[in-house]
């Protein structure tokens, strides 16, 4: 697991990840988050693993593998490892259920 | 405001002299011509294939008879196989001056740059009293786009300019969104829209063709950049992307180069029909930008968050910037700063009100910053598309 859940308080800015939909387990980045900075979620404290720009995604929630992925309240693809709370949700562990992404490396989750 | 009317009844909001190339031989001269003129509404546009294409003559016939277009001049090489004759004709039929220029009959490339030079600048000179109208929020036309879009495009930029779509359809304008590449996984989503449930269907229907297509052509509308600003799948960037058509009804579906015959929102379907035939559906921004001015679009709202750069020949581009870190490293591109929503400093109807601001500001005139700087790209490519059904222009 790569978050650590963690009752220490520290200096943060009022909304660094905002929950665009109720029923989302993704949250999103509206302000970069350090590695090793705790972060919110839930009521609860969860350590970032590595630095999370703005606009990506962490997990709300636990997500197992094969799980959708919900953001603005819809399927935005699913997973293909387990996911932790707080872990960041990208192209490492989720995938399209429509049409492969690429980068200029490489294509994925073919 | 104020806006140039012509004989068809439609209003723009700029009078310029295209010169446009019909072929790549003739880019050149026809590149000269305006450079030489530097003038901001003498603008080059034009098509580099030698074959004929049904798809790119009316794409022309439309761009040079757009509102905002005041004259033409048509250079040609000679030998090409585009269909000049009927252009021009086309041209002259909406009572604007147009003049066609042939390199193998002028004597060559300095002969018929001058002789260019000469009939734009005459063209410039004789539309500049052309009857000024009223022009009235319910005249505008105005297209959208996305591009370079990242994980902030969905939140800010995409929800605000629905909001300005919202309230532009509210005054009676006619608002067109894209591309149906980018509305995969969203389809049953945006079917509920639709004001009856033929159109429902229809908007199903070309979604799932853009799918088909994209997937056949090996990728789908989603770039390296999507991907660094945080987006991960082709549905979440749709998600974000179809936030920019608002919340209102939709009322129709159009393909490049169809006029809305009603006020309202349409959603335009750039995917061509058939099997896959010239490549990628549109191989970078400008292409669908061309596409909404060829439909009628005074005026494009183009959202980023990694930060394009790009204008549009004809029809001013106006820059809604997402993410409030580009937005600080290229302002000087960026018309509004749509950022401030993540930074939890404005919310999205107030930036859809800037938005609608910034609108009625370069309607009346007021350069937007793509504008100034000079963007005025432009790009056509070879399509083929059949007939619209009836059910999607109700």
């Amino acid at each position: 697991m790569n978050c650590i859940f963690t009752d220490k308080k520290i200096v943060m800015t009022k909304v660094k990840f905002i929950l665009l939909n109720a029923i989302d387990n993704v949250l999103v980045s509206c302000q970069t988050a350090k590695a090793g900075e705790s972060v919110l979620i839930d009521n609860k404290y969860c350590e970032m693993i590595v630095p999370i720009n703005v606009g990506h995604k962490i997990a709300r929630s636990p997500i197992k593998k094969g799980q959708q992925i919900i953001k603005y309240g819809v399927s935005i693809g699913s997973a293909i490892n387990n996911i932790a709370t707080g872990e960041h949700v990208h192209i490492h562990n989720m995938k399209s259920d429509y049409i492969p992404s690429h980068t200029r490396q490489s294509k994925m989750g073919e | 405001m104020k806006g140039y009317l012509r004989s068809d009844g439609r209003k723009g909001i700029r009078n310029t002299v295209v010169v446009a190339y019909l072929v790549e031989c003739a880019h050149h001269v026809a590149k000269s011509i305006v450079a030489k003129i530097d003038h901001s509404d003498v603008q080059l546009i034009g098509f580099p294939g030698c074959y004929p294409n049904d798809y790119s003559l009316q794409m022309m016939e439309k761009l040079c008879t757009h509102p905002n277009v005041g004259g033409v001049v048509l250079v040609s090489l000679g030998c090409e196989g585009f269909n000049r004759e009927k252009l021009s004709q086309t041209i002259k039929n909406s009572q604007r001056p147009i003049e066609t220029i042939v390199i193998q009959e002028c004597g060559g490339t300095k002969n018929t740059i001058s002789l260019g030079i000469e009939k734009a600048t005459t063209i410039l000179t004789t539309i500049a009293d052309v009857e000024h109208t009223l022009l009235e929020t319910s005249d505008l036309v105005i297209g959208t786009i996305c591009g370079g879009s990242d994980g902030t495009s969905g939140i800010s930029a995409n929800p605000a300019v629905g909001a300005c779509f919202d309230i532009l359809i509210n005054n009676g304008a006619t608002c067109i969104f894209e591309e149906t590449g980018e509305l995969i996984g969203c389809e049953h989503i945006m079917a509920n829209r639709a004001e009856s449930v033929e159109l429902g269907k229809e908007l199903i229907t070309c979604v799932e063709k853009a799918e088909k297509y994209y997937t056949k052509m090996g990728y789908g509308s989603f770039a390296p950049g999507n991907a660094e600003g945080g987006l991960t799948t082709q549905e979440e960037k749709s998600m974000g992307a179809y936030a920019k058509s608002g919340a209102s009804d939709i009322n129709g579906i159009i393909k490049p180069g169809d006029i809305p015959p009603k006020k309202g929102l349409f959603l335009m379907d750039v995917v061509p029909d058939g099997e896959p035939m010239f490549g990628f559906p549109n191989i970078a921004d400008n292409a669908e930008i061309v596409e909404m001015i060829a439909s009628g679009a005074l005026m494009v709202l183009f959202t980023t968050g990694r930060g394009s750069v790009v204008g549009s020949a004809i029809s001013p581009v106006i820059k809604i910037c997402a993410n409030p870190e580009t937005y600080n490293k290229l302002p000087e591109d960026m018309d509004i700063n749509a950022g401030s929503i993540i930074e939890g400093k404005a919310t999205v109807s107030e930036i859809g009100q800037t938005i609608f601001d910034c609108i009625l500001n370069v309607a009346s005139g007021e350069e937007s910053k793509s504008e100034a700087l000079g963007h005025k790209e432009f790009l056509l490519t070879y399509k083929k598309f059949d007939d619209i059904g009836p059910s999607c222009l109700n």
